[in-house]
């Protein structure tokens, strides 16, 4: 059993195979479940954020609260329409992201990857660039071994948990296993894959939780959009070589001890951060009829 | 190691928003359900930390009350649990604690029915992924993910190694086991988490066992 990059790598890089077919072989043995068996289950995670991208991006999704809802849509009916600046890949990317977590927000089926207020990112990923690389079912499902690879060593060595580490844990850390996935779908080394990671967690060390009105709506839907882009850009420069100076184990134990020292304010409970500006307080006002002025 | 398999990385399948505090709440819901094995008429959640700050706002509070009615993480059904529990005879109340525990996300159940009642710790460690802290003031360390029994016994020389023979008679392998008790000689409490689940016949079985008073289990 891997217990860090550095070790998930090697293996990989020992017996010449995928970090995907590393991370089914370990669930094989850890519960003594055929490939067949473990392959189906990932089948139909797929197919729940499959059923959801395409929810959030045709359908007019609302949160109870009204705060959310819509925007995926409206940025994907943008891109058909539009020459956009980033290009189309980049921004489906992040239509498909937002799409998922409005669709959480609605209290509609989601698959948490790692958690439900980070499960925009990795399937926004996957279903943007599925349109350019064309995988097969088998190399979409393998997607998600890989992400949940590198997810397994972050949650047995930092937190995947917001109200634990900040939303660095959350949307950091599914950013970085997207990052890491993408790379292994087009054809990168598990090295790359693990420099991806590094890259795109650095770039997310220090986010804070801070939910207005502690509702998984506000910054999450955006933060799962900015979560996309940085995985599809940090894939990119892990497949044009370039590596990380911080190896991804020192990245991830860094966002560790971030998230130790960071004040609980900042850490899902609405005390802080965006929640605590007038207009977050005016929203929690206006949903719950209250406000928490604790700061 | 806390997380042993992908699907608790890439899983659960669950209705939104939140997985600490949507799928994980309804998973500690369901366990408290499974180990009380009858209906409960009456619940009441205390909680604590980021629990107590935002329930309202992740839904936490339909989605513990969901689990006692025996919904998993992905039924639909969580949205209205508040009516449905109306509907069954299920009252319930919420606690907002202001202690500083171990890990932010905690919440105790107390639950029961004119026969009996049971109270339980349970935390959310993220990703929908919960442990069961304590058990009518016993300590222990339970996930909820595996097939489980618990068995309280009085604590007698022989009494665990009893269980274990019996066990090992039909063939039930031990992936995880914990002996946990308030005061010596006086009443215990063992958890073994299993590899698969484990028929009635065994569970009766058990408890006609010298020293052995109650047995539950819960399932995957």
């Amino acid at each position: 059993m891997f217990r860090n990059v550095k070790e998930l790598v090697s293996l990989a890089e020992a017996e010449n195979i995928s970090i995907s077919e590393i991370m089914i072989r370990q669930e094989m043995e850890q519960y003594d479940r055929s490939r067949n068996d473990v392959f189906s289950q990932m089948d139909k995670n797929l197919s729940v954020m499959e059923k959801a991208v395409h929810r959030g991006i045709t359908e007019q999704v609302q949160s109870v609260s009204g705060l959310t809802g819509g925007d995926g849509k409206k940025l994907y009916e943008y891109i058909q329409s539009n020459e956009t600046l980033a290009g189309p890949l980049l921004l489906d990317a992040v239509a498909k992201a937002m799409a998922t977590n409005e669709v959480n927000a609605a209290m509609g089926t989601i698959c948490a990857t790692p958690t439900a207020g980070s499960a925009g990112v990795v399937p926004g990923v996957l279903f943007a660039v599925k349109e350019k690389l064309k995988p097969t079912r088998e190399q979409m499902i393998r997607f998600l071994f890989t992400s949940g690879a590198f997810g397994f060593v972050v949650a047995n060595n930092a937190s995947i948990s917001g109200a634990a580490g900040g939303c660095q844990a959350e949307v950091g850390s599914a950013t970085g296993m997207a990052a890491a996935a993408v790379v292994e779908m087009a054809g990168g080394t598990p090295q790359q894959s693990a420099e991806a990671m590094a890259i795109s967690l650095k770039n997310m060390l220090g986010l804070v939780c801070d939910p207005v009105a502690g509702l998984v709506e506000v910054p999450c839907v955006k933060r799962n959009a900015a979560g996309a882009s940085n995985a599809i850009v940090s894939a990119d420069l892990a497949l044009a070589g370039i590596t990380s100076r911080i190896p991804c184990d020192e990245v991830i134990d860094a966002m560790y001890r971030i998230g130790e020292a960071m004040p609980s304010a900042l850490k899902e409970t609405a005390e802080g951060g965006l929640a605590a500006t007038p207009t977050g307080r005016r929203y929690q006002e206006e949903i719950f009829g209250f406000s928490t002025k604790k700061v | 190691m806390k997380y042993r398999s992908v699907f608790d990385i890439i899983g659960p399948i669950m209705v939104g928003p939140s997985s600490s505090h949507t799928a994980g709440a309804a998973r500690i819901g369901l366990v408290a359900r499974q180990l009380f094995q009858m209906e409960p008429t009456w619940v009441s959640f205390h909680l604590y930390g980021s629990f107590a700050k935002t329930y309202q706002g992740h839904g936490t509070d339909v989605a513990l009350i969901g689990g006692v009615l025996g919904f998993d993480t992905f039924d639909n059904r969580i949205t209205e649990a508040k009516e449905i529990a109306d509907q069954r005879g299920l009252a319930f109340t919420f606690h907002e604690e202001d202690a500083q525990l171990d890990h932010p996300n905690t919440v105790k159940v107390r639950l029961g029915n004119n026969s009996d009642e049971m109270e339980l710790v349970g935390v959310s460690i993220g990703g929908g992924k919960v442990e069961i802290k304590e058990l009518n003031g016993f300590k222990l360390r339970l996930s909820g993910n595996h097939p489980a029994i618990l068995v309280v016994h009085n604590d007698r020389f022989g009494a665990i190694a009893s269980v274990s023979t019996l066990l090992a008679k039909h063939e039930i392998n031990i992936g995880h086991m914990e002996v946990s008790r308030k005061e010596v000689g006086k009443e215990a409490l063992m958890v073994i988490e299993i590899d698969q689940n484990v028929s009635e016949v065994i569970l009766k079985e058990v408890e006609t066992l010298d020293h052995v008073s109650k047995v539950t289990k819960i399932h995957e």
